[in-house]
């Protein structure tokens, strides 16, 4: 707390009116920060540092006595080389990952944004109303939903019936990776669907991550779109832009914020999701958030859990700050 | 806490169904809902429960137990839920019972105490319930406490083919809550008889359309049995060839899903002709659809438990053995029984059973004859480093 000198400080009583007023100014905003640093110190950085010493540590939960070492002498840099060699190489389950929640964030983009864009500007009393069908899957658990799915895309259900009948679920198992290409290439080994299946395929997967993730999407570009200011849109068509023209210079650039922030609400999430394979993913459709969840409860291996934990997020963390350098959107922060 | 288990939220409240036991939960990895469904329950025991005085010691007579969801007989009387075996305990022993049913996962239940087990410290619960495999875990680990069979005189009931499991050869730190059948469901309307592992694992008809369970020790303990090994005593090669066995049929595409218990709601909707299962959840699944078959493969089953354990550094030890003793008698454990519908380890209670309720005694999934027994394997032990070599290979396959 250093208090800046002050014009008069001769002056006794003055002066420390002032230097009380200086320095708690300078004060203040550390004040009012500490809640937050004090709760992301405890709850993020913390667990962090404590999943980078344990992606480093050697030991297993369920052998020895259970506990695990570190030590900076002999760092366990090798619980990486099993982490790529396992799920990158030997079964390509990380890209995996990658690829499903990127499909997943731009079929989100392509259904919300017409979405957003009609709440926003075209559906007048009904707005309210709109808005709360899209919060509305929430008021049912996660699980149940995806849950709902697996009846949904049933072998027998109607949906897979018309797909398969008109030749829909040919056209997508023939959408696959080559037998001839190598192993960390196979996203797709048996087509995007089966001939005669949906459900426990990656097609299933994806829409389901879609379909979870919508309302992420949703929202954020709504907030944006219903911010713009409709005498720029007027304007431009005064300016004889047509409505293709003037959707692309003035609405959409004004809507990225929306869309950076409802592209990462959905991508970051959905690169982990656990649920949505282990439900609607077949045998061989595991996803990271799947192996981590098998290497740290099952095997009891938390080194290599842990190690996968930080291959991801640092992975996602790179994307992310690309992507969003890239859009450039400082009305987002 | 129905919530957290679709598949028998519409009869809460009535019978229990026997899908609930395993979680919808397990293996899905949904640790969030499991966590807020553990705190639900957290004061479903008794009204006066929780009058902890603070002093330790088993002078206290309180026992706190942590159990599965709907695993004991409830009733409702005048539409509130009541526990007649539990209750009868609290007033024929004086000991107040803070019942929980916090364990919808063995792995998520054995996440969340082993720091505290680790750091020597107590967790809060004088008992809780494994199944055998992590009972063995914690037996490896020295978590748990040696019971004192004086105070369980009606250890001796304990059904014969339980007493001596290869991880706890004389019972000294599990005893047995339920028991159950793993083995082979199909459905008779879309495939004949599936009554071989290698029938369900090879056969090109059912091609993409079973499921094995996540768990190692149920799946690959039938395909031990199926290849002429023995789950309860087996060797690295063997356990190889079966290792083999599992991922040729994954390659082939004969799997179609690595299940946790939604393998039920697969074979209900006839997504999939046959699967490994457990044997209640078929009981339940019957009642819906006679199609639906559960046989012990001709090679022989899987026998499990799900063990009462009690921790190190319990405060209550000693009133957890009153209760073991107290459900090791025929009476209540054949009322027990009659409510949870699933393998009853404790002699005596069939008959018991069949005073009151003559067709649900005679259920060979509920009371097995010696000729099933000896159709059952106890998947045996395993040795840190084996543990840590087979549960990776199960793993790379399964996930």
């Amino acid at each position: 707390m250093s208090a800046a000198p002050v014009p008069g400080a001769a002056s006794a009583a003055p002066a420390d009116d002032v230097a009380r007023s200086v320095g708690t100014k300078s004060w203040t905003p550390y004040a009012l920060l500490s809640p937050g640093m004090l709760w992301l110190a405890i709850f993020f950085l913390v667990p962090t540092v404590m999943l980078l010493r344990m992606s480093l540590s050697s030991g297993s939960a369920f052998a020895g006595d259970g506990t695990f070492s570190f030590s900076w002498g002999a760092l366990q840099w090798g619980n990486y080389g099993d982490a790529v060699s396992k799920y990158v190489i030997d079964s390509p389950i990380f890209q995996k990952s990658l690829i499903y929640a990127l499909i997943a964030t731009v079929l989100c983009l392509t259904i919300a944004y017409p979405l957003a864009y009609t709440i926003a500007f075209k559906a007048g009393r009904w707005r309210n109303l709109l808005l709360v069908l899209v919060i509305a899957p929430f008021f049912t658990s996660f699980l149940l939903r995806t849950t709902a799915w697996s009846t949904i895309l049933s072998d027998s259900s109607i949906v897979v019936q018309f797909m398969e009948n008109t030749g829909m679920l040919t056209v997508l198992h023939a959408i696959n990776t080559p037998d001839s290409w190598p192993t960390w290439t196979q996203i797709f080994p048996d087509g995007l669907t089966g001939e005669t299946r949906v459900l426990q395929t990656p097609l299933a997967v994806i829409l389901g991550i879609t379909y979870n993730f919508l309302p992420f999407m949703t929202l954020p570009l709504f907030a944006s779109l219903e911010r713009i200011d409709v005498r720029l849109i007027e304007a431009a068509t005064d300016l004889y832009s047509s409505a293709f023209t003037a959707f692309r210079k003035v609405t959409f650039p004004l809507s990225l914020p929306g869309v950076v922030a409802g592209t990462l609400l959905t991508f970051i999430p959905a690169a982990g999701d656990p649920v949505n394979a282990a439900l609607l993913g077949a045998a061989n459709d595991s996803l990271m958030g799947n192996a981590i969840d098998a290497q740290f409860k099952a095997t009891g291996n938390y080194p290599l859990a842990a190690s996968l934990s930080v291959m991801l997020m640092v992975v996602i963390v790179t994307m992310v700050a690309l992507y969003v350098r890239r859009a450039g959107t400082e009305e987002l922060v | 806490m129905t919530d957290l288990n679709p598949l028998s939220s519409p009869v809460s409240g009535v019978r229990p169904t026997g899908l609930s036991r395993r979680g919808f939960l397990r293996g899905v990895g949904a640790t969030g809902a499991a966590a807020a469904g553990a705190g639900l329950l957290a004061a479903c025991g008794s009204d006066e429960g929780g009058s902890d005085t603070g002093s330790s010691g088993n002078t206290d007579k309180i026992l706190n137990f942590a159990n599965w969801p709907l695993y004991i007989d409830t009733k409702r009387v005048s539409g509130t839920k009541t526990y007649p075996t539990l209750e009868r305990f609290q007033s024929d022993t004086g000991i107040q019972v803070n019942y929980t049913e916090p364990v919808n996962d063995n792995e998520e239940y054995f996440a969340k105490i082993r720091p505290i087990l680790a750091a020597d410290k107590d967790v809060g619960v004088d008992s809780f319930v494994l199944t055998d495999w992590m009972a063995s875990k914690l037996i490896n680990l020295t978590w748990l406490e040696k019971l004192d069979k004086a105070n369980i005189p009606n250890f001796d009931n304990l059904t014969t083919t339980l007493k001596s499991p290869t991880f706890d050869p004389n019972r000294d730190y599990s005893l047995p809550w339920q028991s159950g059948v793993t083995g082979i469901a199909y459905d008779s309307s879309l495939t004949g008889e599936v009554s071989s592992i290698t029938d369900l694992l090879t056969n090109p008809d059912l091609n993409g359309g079973i499921t094995v369970l996540k768990e190692m020790r149920d799946t690959m303990g039938l395909i031990l049995l199926d290849q002429g090994s023995n789950p309860a005593d087996f060797t690295a090669d063997e356990w190889a060839s079966a290792i083999a066995a599992l991922q040729a049929a994954k390659d082939s595409g004969q799997i179609r899903q690595f299940t946790g218990n939604n393998y039920a709601q697969l074979l209900a909707k006839g997504d999939i002709a046959a699967c490994i299962a457990w044997s209640g959840d078929v009981i339940q699944l019957q009642f819906d659809n006679p199609n639906i078959k559960f046989v012990i493969p001709d090679a022989g089953g899987m026998l499990w438990s799900d063990n009462m354990l009690v921790p190190i550094n319990a405060q209550h030890k000693a009133n957890a053995e009153t209760w073991m003793n107290y459900y090791y008698d025929p009476v209540n454990a054949a009322e027990l029984a009659a409510w949870v519908n699933y393998i009853c380890p404790v002699d005596g209670a069939q008959e018991e059973l069949a005073k009151t309720q003559p067709k649900l005694a005679e259920n060979p999934l509920i009371f097995p004859s010696q000729d099933d027994y000896a159709l059952l394997s106890i998947f045996r032990a395993l040795t840190d480093d084996e543990e840590t070599q087979f549960a990776a290979e199960y793993q790379d396959i399964a996930v």
